[in-house]
């Protein structure tokens, strides 16, 4: 059975693209969307120097003293875990709002919340030598080994509460929208056409992604504000311990939950984006619904996948950890790659920088799949963990995937806004950021593999190869990057 | 010899869906109508093909998986005690037997820390976190007599890339008889 995309979606059906993008310019993102956008652009250049200069660091091409190069690693690391959600959210929200009554008041509060927040975020790591990493393992953040203090690590833990927050407010708001309309989340998720015999028409994708992660984040991020809150009350009262796994689990409850649905919120900008270049519907079929449902489930309990060396924990969770590892690859394969590919199969598109960037992503998001369900398997994991494989898989899908997916959103709602078209430029940023990122994701993987330990700020001289190497792939990724920003800003301040 | 699999499967799997994006993305600028029926059947096939080859891949990899419990471990075992500090490892011994069970009993004294085992050819054998407030069991049979590196796996501050150490693995009792 196959259920036809809405008709307001603006997608269907599908004139010549030049009076699409006319017509659907009464969606051309609000300024906040712009301004979210800017930010997130400017965000992932920057964190991307930074990430060259871990790189070069661990080649010994430059010297970075140990105390700074886990400063830029936990800077590195949160600023591009948060810009990730930032960018994510203006997808998400910008096409949500087509179907969903959202209030733009909240989509504003999160950014203040956000920039708020990376002020106390970077602030104690610039300043007063904070490193604990984006994870925030307890209790490294109080027992430093004398390199920071309790305060630096509170004021840094706040500064991620607070972002957290501006996040929640915005699920929460989502959350408002979609009972106004739909009444239950269910019905927004489509099981009345999944698992009922409604021949009505179902949600769109837009509103079957953000309720999913509405869903999953919510989870996330209240199970990160918990251990947030515990950790810094341990930092002012160090008599109130914390269970170690326990905090452990929350932790990479969160974390995993967070970045996954980063992912899954950039992923509407294909869903929506690239049948307007194929001039085909996306179809909100069965399986569409089917896969969004289950990856609401497998999200959540997959999580134990990062604590598959803690022998601590119960067996089951273990074995758990790799089957729903497997399983979650899936969907995401069957269904979004799996459909993109179907979609532009002889469509007759003409790529841009856009649509290139956007079907970039579904292969650089399934392929990272690859390694990462290998580094979910119990047996590799035990000589994979924490080494470099682990860098490896997830730039790979956040890379290769996600950056994609935001900066191809850039592209085509920039040039809905203001027209233009693509020049030399635009095509060889596009195909120096492919290259580039293979090469840093691929020396990533080559490293794991004869066992280099991620996280660490010096490497032995045997293994400065494929940092080196990777290092310069990493410079033409961000070049490749700045390109992408200068072009936007620069059609941005253009008169429309 | 696990790596190098890890690598291979992963090249093939990426080379291979590069290359239907690849021909999908060279063959999109024409156009033909769409292939609806055509898909939803080699979709079809898909998720079968893959759903049917996970069972085996799933029991197959898992009894391969370390997940022997404390209970498992036969009576006699020779066991190292090891604790994490910032930034160096305590060993109850450092010396033990090739070709013999050994069961590692990891733990912290403070922070996380990730006991991580490399044989003489700097290759990753084995590993678990040390956690403090728990102790992760670790059993590894060493095969070859030589000198085995120690690194901390888990982010645990400033020095966390020099928290290392060593075990001799001398040839064992059994093996000289
Ligand atoms: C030019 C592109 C990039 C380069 C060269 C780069 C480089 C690096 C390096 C060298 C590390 C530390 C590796 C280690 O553990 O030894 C790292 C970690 C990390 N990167 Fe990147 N990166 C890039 C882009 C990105 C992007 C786009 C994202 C996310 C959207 C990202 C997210 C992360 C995260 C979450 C970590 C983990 C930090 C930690 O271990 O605490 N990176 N990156
Ligand atoms: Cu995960
Ligand atoms: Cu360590």
């Amino acid at each position: 059975m196959t259920i036809h995309a809405r008709q307001d979606t603006g997608v269907a059906p599908l004139p010549e693209l030049s009076t699409v993008v006319s017509s659907i310019s009464r969606d051309s993102p609000r300024p906040l969307i712009w301004a979210y956008l800017a930010v997130s652009g400017a965000v992932f250049v920057l964190m991307m120097l930074l990430g060259v200069l871990m790189r070069m660091a661990q080649g010994g091409s430059i010297v970075l003293p140990p105390e700074w190069f886990y400063r830029v690693m936990t800077l590195h690391g949160v600023g591009m875990v948060g810009i990730s959600g930032l960018a994510g959210a203006s997808i998400m929200w910008h096409f949500a709002s087509r179907h969903l009554d959202l209030s733009p008041k909240i989509l504003a509060t999160n950014l203040v919340l956000f920039l708020a927040g990376v002020l106390l975020l970077f602030g104690p790591v610039l300043i007063s030598g904070y490193a604990a990493g984006w994870t925030f393992l307890y209790p490294l953040p109080r027992l430093s080994g004398g390199v920071w203090s309790q305060t630096a690590a509170a004021v840094h833990l706040t500064g991620l509460l607070l972002v957290g927050v501006g996040f929640l407010l915005l699920h929460l708001d989502v959350a408002r929208a979609i009972f106004a309309k739909y009444g239950s989340l269910g019905r927004a998720l489509g099981w009345p056409q999944l698992f009922g015999r409604s021949t009505e028409e179902p949600p769109p994708a837009a509103v079957v992604a953000s309720t999913m992660v509405l869903i999953v984040n919510v989870l996330g991020l209240v199970s990160g504000a918990g251990i947030l809150v515990m950790s810094i009350v341990n930092l002012l009262v160090p008599n109130f311990e914390i269970d170690a796994l326990l905090a452990k689990n929350m932790i990479f409850f969160f974390g995993h939950v967070f970045i996954n649905a980063t992912i899954y919120m950039s992923v509407i900008a294909v869903y929506e984006i690239l049948p307007v270049y194929a001039k085909r519907p996306w179809k909100v079929s069965r399986v569409f619904l089917a896969a969004w449902t289950a990856s609401t489930v497998m999200v959540v309990i997959v999580y134990p996948h990062h604590l598959l060396m803690d022998l601590a924990m119960p067996a089951w969770t273990r074995v758990l950890g790799q089957v729903v590892s497997y399983a979650s690859g899936l969907p995401v394969l069957l269904v979004t790659a799996f459909g993109g590919l179907t979609l532009m199969y002889r469509s007759g598109v003409r790529w841009d920088t856009a649509a290139s960037l956007l079907f970039l992503s579904l292969f650089g998001w399934s392929a990272g799949v690859i390694p990462a369900v290998i580094d979910g398997t119990l047996a590799m994991n035990r000589v994979l963990h924490n080494t470099q494989w682990v860098p490896g898989h997830f730039h790979f899908y956040l890379l290769l995937g996600l950056v994609s997916m935001v900066f191809g959103f850039m592209y085509f709602s920039i040039r809905q806004a203001r027209d233009g078209t693509d020049n030399l430029w635009d095509r060889c940023a596009f195909w120096g950021f492919t290259i580039g990122a293979l090469g840093v994701v691929l020396t990533f993987l080559a490293a794991g593999r004869v066992g280099v330990p991620r996280r660490f700020a010096v490497h032995l001289p045997e293994w400065a190869t494929y940092s080196t190497v990777g290092a310069w792939f990493g410079v033409v990724v961000a070049l490749a990057a700045s390109i992408f920003v200068a072009r936007f800003v620069a059609r941005l301040r253009a008169p429309a | 010899m696990l790596p190098p699999i890890a690598w291979y499967l992963t090249l093939t799997g990426v080379i291979a869906l590069g290359s239907i994006f690849w021909i999908v993305a060279a063959g999109a600028s024409h156009k033909a109508p769409p292939v609806s029926v055509q898909t939803a059947r080699i979709r079809r096939l898909c998720t079968w093909a893959l759903g049917l080859l996970a069972f085996p891949i799933t029991l197959a990899s898992l009894s391969y998986a370390p997940l022997v419990t404390e209970a498992a471990i036969p009576a006699g075992t020779e066991s190292v005690e090891v604790v994490g500090h910032q930034w160096f490892w305590e060993l109850s011994q450092t010396q033990v037997p090739a070709g013999e069970l050994i069961e590692f009993k990891v733990t912290s004294a403070d922070v996380n820390h990730g006991f991580a085992i490399y044989d003489p050819e700097s290759r990753l054998i084995a590993q678990t976190q040390a956690m403090p407030g728990y102790t992760n069991s670790l059993q590894v049979r060493f095969e070859e007599p030589g000198t085995y590196k120690i690194l901390c796996l888990e982010y645990c501050g400033l020095v966390h890339h020099g928290m290392s150490s060593t075990i001799e693995v001398i040839h064992s009792q059994h093996a000289a008889n």
